[in-house]
């Protein structure tokens, strides 16, 4: 009976095409809605590194004033200060793990037909690329050695590939960055976490660094970071005082493969840290944490409060567009009452009219989603076009595609309930009278 | 085939009572074709509505083929009028975005029958209607006389034991109502129980028996014919 009434409903759709256009289209218009700002949301929120994002540790140590906290209530920084970078990395206790900063410089390429540009990169150790993943088009990560021996060594995104060399293999070449010249050890392929996890603190979704050096590079060069940095007491002139602060300005991350690891790490922070009070450092009460990469992305807000109120809006929206749809649907079914009672006379029972029903709510709700899928997909690109920095997560996969069909059904089946139920409660012999 | 006994049906609202049949009795017996006549008001609908199993009543006693309908639920009211009763309106009642082969196949379609099986039947049904060559039709591009033709197929296609017919003709003129009167009579000769409510004293003179109903109650009626024994098959009778 199900393909009997399929078939009805379909049939049903090109009954009253106007009625039938104003309900398809009011559940578009909520799926649209809903389903933008909700995709937006899921893939803010969505885990970006799923095979090992509980391996994965932002390591904060909280060296704050003791007067305040970093942030309320009592949260430490987001970013260590040099000193604790340096220890952490020499004291390699993690399974992976680097210290990493923004660093902005300008790219001074060989070809004269090329200008050079203002780049954003990344000062980080060789263990960012076995941390995060980042695919390689050509060659691969500089090893320990050059990070000890300060090599000048560079690994370059697609990106920045494609504009300096065309797109071919660049290892072996080099690029000359803020007067340095850097070798090519790798190209990265295309790299898009949703999230740009790893440095929150400079923005969730602006665009991936374009170029990789070694973090100790950066530092004999006295580089400054392009990001965020903090400081709460007055720090000593020149490079080494600022080096020698308590300011925060270093993204540290650790690869920790067994809840025991981590537990161990742990302990390791916490030693150091009354290691440090011991010498006058860390005047707040011991306060270390490990975030692995989805409590980081919560902790750090990086679905805001706004977009949580849109998708909430945007649902109110839905309903508003279902209760049209309960409106609609019952004016659709009550005009059918005669041919419900007839229905009921020839022998159909109250339950395979509630089911026959039912399903031409749900035709009508697939038609609605499929649309709304159309307008969700524009309502992304508008999105994208409006926030530049959304252009990663403003995307529909095939998730969100799943289930605005299936909110779709459940919402017109859920609008179709009320109507069909009333439907059922025609009586055959008045309709029948009547007509 | 169909026994009332004492039946009452009362419409009740919060300001009154009305009673459409009171002490209702009558007794059709297989094979029979009776006439319910009677003015307007005086229950003949509602007891045609009841017979078909389309109203509930409030008191007494029914049986349907001898099958004691007092207490079944929706499912087995529904499943007892499909397989045994069909209906035949005074306003047709087709489905007017449906053409002739899917009007008629409706009732088969909830009675569960196979689509070779529903085709079969519709093909005989709308062949003895003398509607076969327009299957393809839809209701509006037929007369009323044919669209009439059409109901009665429907009516017949699940081999009904019993039908009831509201006022079969009262939408036609006179040439169209002679052809289905003609088609009515011609079915009963096949076996089929038929219980007609007609104002039309001259449809009604053409029944082998008369019922005549006034204020909810019946008044007057034939002599039960002697029981005919009639050796039919139901699916003999509709492909015939």
């Amino acid at each position: 009976m199900f393909a009997y009434y399929l078939q009805l409903g379909l049939h049903s759709l090109r009954r009253n095409p106007l009625l039938t256009a104003l309900m398809v289209f009011g559940i578009a218009l909520g799926i649209g809605t809903s389903m933008t700002s909700l995709s937006v949301f899921y893939l803010m929120g969505s885990d970006p590194i799923p095979w090992k994002s509980d391996k994965l540790f932002a390591v904060q140590l909280d060296n704050w004033s003791a007067e305040q906290p970093y942030r309320t209530p009592n949260e430490p920084p987001d970013q260590i200060t040099y000193l604790e970078a340096k220890a952490l990395m020499e004291a390699g206790k993690a399974d992976l793990q680097t210290a990493m900063y923004k660093v902005g410089w300008p790219v001074q390429p060989e070809n004269p037909e090329v200008k050079p540009f203002g780049s954003l990169g990344r000062a980080t150790y060789k263990d960012f690329f076995a941390l995060f993943e980042p695919p390689f088009k050509y060659g691969a990560a500089w090893d320990a050695a050059q990070d000890a021996e300060h090599a000048r060594v560079v690994v370059l995104s697609k990106e920045i590939n494609e504009k300096l060399f065309g797109g071919q293999d660049s290892t072996g070449k080099h690029v000359r960055l803020n007067e340095v010249d850097y070798r090519v050890v790798g190209v990265l392929d295309s790299w898009r976490p949703r999230v740009k996890y790893y440095d929150l603190t400079n923005g969730a979704f602006q665009d991936l660094d374009e170029f990789y050096i070694p973090f100790t590079v950066a530092i004999e060069l006295e580089t400054r970071p392009s990001g965020n940095n903090s400081c709460w007491s007055n720090t000593k002139p020149g490079w080494d005082g600022y080096l020698a602060s308590d300011c925060v300005w270093i993204q540290f991350w650790a690869q920790l493969n067994s809840p025991a690891r981590e537990a161990e790490y742990l302990a390791f922070l916490n030693n150091y840290v009354n290691e440090q009070k011991k010498l006058g450092r860390f005047p707040r009460p011991l306060n270390n944490r490990l975030s692995d990469v989805n409590e980081w992305i919560k902790s750090q807000g990086v679905v805001s409060r706004d977009a949580q109120i849109q998708v909430g809006l945007s649902f109110a929206f839905l309903v508003v567009c279902l209760v049209n749809t309960i409106g609609l649907l019952l004016a659709k079914f009550m005009r059918k009452s005669s041919e419900i009672g007839l229905r009921r006379a020839l022998g159909a029972t109250r339950r395979q009219l509630f089911t026959q029903h039912l399903i031409e709510a749900g035709v009508i709700g697939i038609s609605g989603g499929l649309i709304g899928l159309v307008l969700t997909w524009l309502g992304l690109m508008a999105v994208r076009g409006l926030y530049a920095d959304l252009n990663n997560v403003a995307r529909l996969d095939w998730v969100m595609v799943l289930t605005a069909v299936a909110l779709s059904i459940f919402a017109a089946v859920l609008a179709g309930l009320f109507p069909t139920w009333r439907a059922c409660q025609i009586t055959p012999a008045v309709q029948l009278k009547t007509q | 085939m169909l026994k009332m006994s004492h039946l009452s049906k009362v419409y009740r609202t919060h300001l009154i009572e009305t009673h459409a049949l009171r002490d209702f009795s009558i007794h059709v017996r297989e094979g029979e074709f009776v006439a319910v006549t009677g003015p307007s008001g005086s229950g003949k609908t509602t007891f045609l509505n009841i017979a078909g199993l389309l109203e509930e009543f409030s008191s007494g006693e029914f049986w349907v083929d001898g099958v004691d309908v007092r207490g079944m639920n929706d499912d087995q009211r529904s499943r007892l009028r499909n397989e045994k009763i069909g209906f035949i309106f005074q306003g047709f009642n087709l489905i007017p975005d449906l053409n002739l082969f899917d009007n008629v196949d409706v009732p088969l379609r909830y009675r569960g029958f196979n689509a070779a099986e529903r085709k079969r039947r519709i093909e005989e049904t709308l062949s003895r209607v003398g509607l076969a060559s327009r299957m393809r039709h839809y209701p509006a591009e037929l007369s009323g006389g044919q669209q009439q033709r059409v109901a009665i197929a429907r009516a017949l296609a699940g081999s009904p034991r019993l039908l009831l017919a509201d006022e079969p003709t009262g939408n036609l003129d006179s040439l169209m109502a002679r052809g289905v009167m003609e088609l009515l009579e011609d079915i009963n000769r096949q076996g089929t129980t038929i219980i007609m409510v007609t104002h039309d004293p001259e449809l009604a003179a053409r029944a082998q028996r008369n019922v005549h109903v006034i204020d909810g109650q019946v008044t007057d009626f034939d002599a039960e014919p002697p029981l005919r024994v009639p050796a039919r098959d139901n699916d003999a009778v509709a492909a015939a």
